[in-house]
């Protein structure tokens, strides 16, 4: 009994659930305008004054005080640090919340207010950080986190290829009441962004801007019938030691960006550009951030050694070759042989594209067919899933995450 | 039957209800729910089983006229082990694991199934005590499964395949552990001396590509092995992992091998609080020190105490949920599943009930009858013991000085109602005493064999009497 | 207030036991016991000494062990009230822990298994004095053959995923003795079976690929085409798969296994649906296995010991489990003398009292009972889906329409986007009303889910209380979120705190790890 006066329950184990963890807020108010104007984005003055002009209103703000409802019901009291008006204070006043303002905006609000609030949030000692919007805001936001600060995305955009929103506002609003609550497991994920004014002259060509990292919700079910695991960050370890148990020595690896192929970095000991292509080979790496041209030089070399892409799910639409990893086009992927790719993603991954196809787009039709079929993701040591891959062009990269 | 067929298990197989259900999600018939079923995979014929014996009173009438023909280790005097054992189980044990409400649980979660999770911690918590180790799993299925386990956790831990079989192993567990090792890890048998751990050849063959070196205690033959900690030190000059697989039942006058450097501690809980159920009732322990190197390479469950909203209650939950997330080597945490729940909870109330001093006597009863048992048996003309070791339980004799196989013992003394014990050669039987042994039942195995002997030498081999006789001078 | 009573109100008011007992090393009180042991006889201690102060040095335990000291009825007590902090099968309508087939487990069968005659039974006993109890198992192994119209079964395993290992071993063993050890490295499973089997394919030593469904949640047949060749040992699946879907190409599945030389295993865990109905042997499968604990009624317990049933066609039969029960002469014989089995899975014989169970219960029912389960359990389930998806935010995803066989893997995502409350928050909020309902269903392919197999045992009327239970609990996350969150309120324990149980610094496993953590 160690001391202990007998018959008394004395458990000290800690408790969190009073730990005050501070949320920020930012709002793109204008995000999601052009949606319903057809107008595929809401990038730039100029399209926010036609989206205006055909009636579209914001549903950022109401997304917002939707996802921080969720927060009052649970802590009445809490503080949300955040912008003043439109870009946070009035949807956490109209939660029934209190605002703690550090940044104003002018009006109407550009992709540089909405970086600097992030700046200022962030400096005020936000533990994560939400905002409302689409890519286009993420890549804001993203611009200006400081390293290692979660991010959360409450869905209000038209463009949705990255993958750092929660499903819903209501289930935004549940990640961060948990996250005042207790510390959540955070994981990395792709901010990606298309230009819009290509986007809106036919061409989707989304480009990766960041890696973030993400709460999520682990699936915490006590009643643990098999061994499976339970956690998407479990499940990235895995995963990229899957893919490094079938790595050759002397063969060379461009990998590809994307959380898994950070993590196969380091597990290898190596640093990793986060968004570009690094070619490594035999624990080393060869070529950091390669461009296109570079990877044909290294390619087509006399007498070099044989070499694979290591690619992952990039996004949350599915895609593995076409969004954010553009450096491995049609040509380098031709130059690598008849087995390209080593793709490497967890089952969760998988298993949340929802029975949807994983997607190829490299410009090169004839190439995309070759690639499509079905194709044996690794997800572990010695494991594999199959799942088809299809070869849209025009499918699939147009619903919400 | 002209009458619908409606069964005591089947509620809703009155015609009135049946309907109202078709009729409720709109179906004609239930043939209807198999239409993926395709016409030719559907059986055109009822099953061929026997039955029913739908009244309850048919089915008891028959069932038990099948078990009476079973006799029992009641009516037979039994020096039967071999890894099943008998041992008392106290009434509360079997009172506690019929309740319906452990009996039937499954897996809710620690809010609703609250009892379960503190009563397997609780067994977790005992083992703890008794064998002085900071951690133990939830059962798993049996003692085979542990050893394999424990054995398969050392190799992923110290990614070498090479394991020293330190002790003789029970032949029925070994081959379960070959079967399931055997992708991962390469057994080297050590042979024994006088009973016990060759130590010398041991210190000859580690290197550092050993995973482990294996030690089972008590042995096959019931000899406890005194020299844990030198094969402990030995295994850890190289980087190996000591497992031990062991017995509990001893723990409470024997040291536990956590205190000679054992780092994995495995085996049966059968002979804590089960009956003997015909070898059914057996479940597995793994014991590692609290190391997260070790707790994370463990694949069954594992409860914990955990802090709850209110002040005082004590929670429980799955301690390192997500374990495989440490994986740097995914080679297979090998898997969760129903195991030996209910046996854990029986071993549990056991070890409350016997507490420091009723494993202390018991640990003392064993090794002072077995001493008794050895003596009194080695004693008779033409039998020895096959080693000078420490005895826990079972011990081995050996009756070539007499020149009568153990087969013929067997045959002997079954027909006087005795199960003498289980052989293990053609003059070698394995004979196991346990608490229930009495001193009498000892004296009248003794009597029986001497007898045996005897009258098989004055049968068959007249001269073997002198010889007994030049032996023993 | 007078006679006479009130209705009963809609929903059932529950509330679990809550003794608020202390962990048992807190009730330590220095002297008392619990049992006593038979001492040795004073014959016994004059003939050999004080043996234990001759022990070899270092063998004599120095401190005794820190186990409780407790009367008996202390004990008792203490289990008992911790017994009555658990939610039995026997005490609620327990469909909600799907795939587990929690039916009923018939009292007549403790009864039984209680006697002398099996409990005070040693496996190594003479076959003449065990007779009985190997009349019941070979006849018990007859009826899973039948069942499964497989040739030769075996019960020596004690749970569901270790019959799996014997499976995939027995798999390894057949192409071993072919000669194809080396070049057959892979076995393909599906995303809906169980994981034991990619585990134990897995802990065998082999290459696992996991086929995910096609888009109405059937399994791919053209994936499956895609990577089944001579590398194939086997294909290991469920059906129906644990989202109650039955896969109409089975067969065709078999086939392409068979074409390439792989074996097909067929895990029957979620058999109860279809007994008397389809037969893993007449779709092709060489091996099966099922959960006596779930199909055939023998009892939980709390986690084990259940009992596995391999059911095997000719081809495989050498491979079983050894030894295997021989009838020779209207006699039981135990053969061990069988070169190519996979040898020893499980001490002895297998969970003699669960074998027993299980033979119970299907005599109990007889062929036209067995039937009538299956036929009964489907229609309870697609009742219950009738009455679950009348649940707003409830939906049960792929197949949309079909009807399913024994269980249905249901999804909140509806619920889940317009309250935020989770398929995790509904389970542990519905035993606040006494049910059962859990989630362990990763990876979560369907989002949210919940998986609900009402088996044969539950009447008509309890089905409707559950799904009633559901729709008020669908009802509170829309207008009352707060409740569900602070969940449990009616439970033994209070909302229970996670984050020590992952960091090792501050786990307690046991009770002398956290005392030395915590207190000294």
């Amino acid at each position: 009994m160690a001391g202990l006066p007998a018959q008394v329950l004395q458990l000290t184990l800690t408790s969190n659930v009073h730990a005050a963890r501070t949320v920020g807020l930012v709002i793109n108010p204008i995000a999601g305008i052009g949606g319903p104007a057809g107008l595929k984005g809401s990038d730039g003055p100029d399209i926010q004054a036609v989206a205006y002009s055909k009636g579209s209103r914001s549903r950022s703000i109401d997304r917002a005080v939707n996802a921080l409802s969720m927060i009052a019901a649970t802590f009445p009291d809490a503080h949300i640090v955040t912008a003043a008006g439109q870009m946070g204070a009035d949807a956490v006043t109209a939660a029934g919340l209190t605002a703690d303002v550090v940044y104003s905006s002018r009006q109407p609000s550009t992709g540089d207010d909405t970086a600097a609030a992030v700046t200022a949030i962030a400096a005020a000692g936000a533990s994560l950080l939400l905002f409302v919007g689409g890519d286009g805001t993420a890549r804001d936001v993203a611009s200006k986190l400081p390293v290692g600060l979660p991010m959360l995305g409450i869905p209000a955009g038209v463009k949705m290829y990255s993958a750092c929103f929660a499903v819903s506002a209501s289930a935004a609003g549940t990640l961060a009441t948990r996250w005042i609550e207790e510390p959540l497991p955070v994981e990395n994920r792709e901010v990606l962004d298309v230009d819009e004014q290509a986007i809106r002259t036919g061409r989707v060509d989304p480009h990766l801007f960041a890696i973030v990292r993400v709460p999520f919700l682990a699936g915490r079910t006590q009643a643990r019938k098999s061994a499976t695991l339970a956690s998407e960050a479990a499940g990235v370890r895995v995963a990229a030691s899957g893919a490094i148990a079938t790595m050759s020595p002397g063969t060379r690896y461009l990998l590809g960006p994307g959380g898994t192929t950070m993590e196969i970095a380091r597990q290898l000991g190596l640093t990793k550009t986060p968004l570009g292509v690094d070619v490594i080979r035999d624990g080393h790496v060869e070529l950091a951030d390669a461009s296109e041209q570079e990877l044909l030089n290294l390619l087509t070399e006399s007498a070099g050694p044989p070499a694979r892409a290591i690619v992952t799910v990039i996004g949350g639409q599915g895609f593995l070759l076409g969004r954010g990893n553009q450096q491995l086009s049609a040509a380098v992927l031709r130059a690598l042989g008849s087995d390209p790719l080593c793709v490497v993603a967890t089952e969760q991954k998988l298993t949340a594209l929802g029975g949807r196809p994983l997607l190829v787009d490299t410009g090169d039709r004839e190439l995309d067919t070759t690639l499509s079929g079905y194709i044996a993701v690794t997800t572990g040591v010695g494991r594999t899933s199959v799942y088809p891959v299809h070869a849209p062009e025009n499918e699939g990269a147009h619903s919400c995450v | 039957m002209t009458q619908p067929f409606v069964h005591p298990y089947l509620p809703n197989s009155a015609p009135e209800t049946k309907a109202a259900m078709l009729e409720a999600v709109g179906a004609e018939s239930i043939d209807e729910f198999y239409a993926d079923i395709p016409a030719e995979l559907r059986l055109q014929r009822l099953l061929d089983l026997p039955g029913p014996l739908a009244a309850e009173q048919d089915l008891v009438r028959h069932v038990e006229s099948i078990l009476d023909r079973n006799v029992s280790t009641k009516q037979r005097l039994s020096f039967l082990g071999a890894g099943t054992y008998n041992h008392y189980v106290p009434a509360v044990v079997d009172e506690v694991i019929g309740r319906s409400e452990f009996l039937t649980a499954y897996a809710g979660e620690p809010y609703e199934d609250h009892g379960r999770f503190q009563a397997l911690f609780e067994y977790q918590s005992l083992m703890a005590e008794l064998l002085n180790m900071d951690v133990v799993n939830v059962p798993t299925y049996d003692g085979f499964q542990a050893t394999a386990t424990s054995l398969s956790m050392a190799g992923r831990m110290t990614g070498r395949r090479r394991v020293l079989v330190a002790s003789d192993v029970l032949p029925d567990k070994l081959s379960r552990v070959i079967d399931f090792v055997r992708p991962n890890l390469d057994l080297v048998f050590v042979p024994t001396v006088d009973g016990t751990a060759d130590v010398n050849q041991i210190a000859a063959l580690v290197s550092d590509d050993v995973a482990a070196v294996w030690v089972e205690t008590p042995s096959y033959t019931g000899a406890v092995e005194a020299a844990i900690q030198g094969l402990a030190d030995l295994a850890h000059t190289v980087g190996a992992v000591l497992v031990v697989g062991t017995d509990p039942v001893g723990y409470g006058v024997l040291t536990p091998p956590a205190d000679q450097g054992a780092d994995i501690v495995c085996g049966d809980i059968q002979s804590l609080g089960l009956h003997q159920w015909f070898g059914g009732a057996h479940g597995g322990f793994i014991a590692v020190h609290d190391d997260p190197a070790y707790v994370m390479e463990m694949p069954s469950r594992l409860f914990g105490l955990a802090t709850t909203d209110v002040p005082g209650e004590i929670g429980f939950g799955d301690v390192a949920y997500d374990r495989t997330s440490f994986a740097q080597r995914e080679e297979g945490k090998e898997w969760v599943g129903t195991a030996a729940a209910l046996w854990g909870i029986a071993a549990g109330v056991y070890l409350a009930l016997m507490g420091p001093q009723g494993m202390a006597d018991l640990g003392e009863t064993l090794i002072l009858r077995t001493k008794y048992a050895q003596q009194k048996l080695s004693s008779i003309n033409g039998v020895a013991l096959t080693d000078p070791a420490l005895h826990l339980r079972e011990f081995v004799i050996d009756f070539s000085g007499a020149s009568v196989t153990s087969h013929s013992i067997v045959e002997t003394l079954r027909a006087e109602g005795i199960e003498p014990g289980v052989i293990v050669g053609e003059y070698e039987l394995l004979i196991c005493v346990t608490e229930m042994t009495t001193q009498l039942d000892i004296d009248r195995l003794s009597t029986a064999i001497e007898t045996a002997v005897t009258s098989h030498n004055t049968a068959h081999h007249p001269a073997a009497v002198s010889h007994s006789e030049e032996k023993s001078a | 207030m007078s006679l006479p009573i009130a209705p009963k109100p809609a929903i059932r008011r529950f509330h679990q036991a809550r003794w608020d007992e202390p962990v048992i090393f807190e009730s330590t009180t220095p002297g008392e016991r619990g049992v006593l042991v038979s001492q040795p006889e004073p014959g016994i201690r004059e003939t050999v000494g004080d043996v234990l102060s001759t022990l070899p040095a270092g063998l004599r335990r120095e401190k005794k062990a820190a186990l409780p000291e407790m009367g008996q009825m202390r004990v008792l007590r203490h289990y008992l009230r911790l017994s009555q902090e658990n939610l039995g099968a026997d005490f609620n309508i327990d469909v909600g822990q799907g795939t587990c087939t929690m039916k009923y487990a018939p009292k007549v069968n403790e009864a039984l298994v209680g006697t002398s005659k099996l409990a005070d039974l040693h496996p190594l006993q003479h076959t003449d004095d065990v007779q009985g109890i190997l009349d019941i198992i070979w006849n018990l192994e007859r009826a899973v053959a039948e069942i499964s119209g497989m040739h030769r079964v075996s019960l020596h395993t004690s749970g569901g995923s270790t019959a799996i290992w014997t499976n995939i071993a027995m798999i390894r063993a057949y192409h071993e003795a072919n000669g194809e050890a080396e070049t057959r490295d892979e076995v393909i499973t599906t995303i809906f079976s169980h994981p034991s089997n990619a585990a134990t394919a897995k802990a065998a030593g082999y290459k696992v690929i996991t086929l995910h469904p096609d888009a109405d949640g059937y399994p791919d047949a053209d994936a499956l085409r895609s990577v089944i060749g001579p590398r194939t040992a086997a294909i290991m699946i469920t059906n129906p798969e644990d989202t109650g879907i039955f896969n109409p190409r089975v067969k065709e599945w078999v086939d392409l296994a068979h074409s390439v030389g792989a074996l097909a295993s067929y895990d029957q865990a979620n058999a109860n649906g279809i007994l008397g109905i389809t037969r893993a042997r007449d779709a092709g499968f060489d091996v099966c296995h099922f959960n006596l604990h779930k199909t055939f009624g023998t009892p939980h317990g709390s986690g084990g010991p259940g009992s596995g049933a391999n059911a095997v066609s000719e081809a495989l039969a050498p491979f079983l489990p050894g030894p295997v029960i021989e009838r020779v002469d209207g006699r039981y014989v135990l053969d061990s003398d069988r070169p190519q089995s996979i040898g020893k899975v499980a001490p002895f014989y297998g969970v003699a009292p669960n074998l027993v169970r299980a033979y119970s219960w299907i005599l109990a029912l007889g062929p036209e009972g067995i039937k009538a389960v299956a036929e009964i359990a489907v229609l309870n389930n697609n009742y219950l889906m009738k009455r679950i998806l009348d649940i707003p935010g409830a939906s049960a995803p792929y197949a949309v329409g079909r009807r399913r066989i024994e269980q249905v893997r249901y999804s909140w995502q509806e619920l889940y986007e317009e309250t935020g409350i989770t398929s995790e928050e509904i389970g542990v909020r519905a035993s606040d009303f006494g049910m059962h309902y859990w989630t362990s269903h990763h990876p979560y392919v369907v989002p949210q889910p919940f998986t609900l197999e009402p088996t044969e045992s539950y009447s008509m009327a309890e089905l409707d209380e559950y799904a009633a239970v559901l729709a008020e609990v669908a009802r509170e996350a829309r207008e009352t979120p707060e409740v569900i969150r602070s969940a449990p309120h009616n439970q033994t324990v209070h909302h229970t705190h996670h984050d020590d149980l992952d960091d090792p610094e501050r786990w307690a496993i046991t009770w002398r790890a956290y005392q030395r953590k915590y207190f000294s």
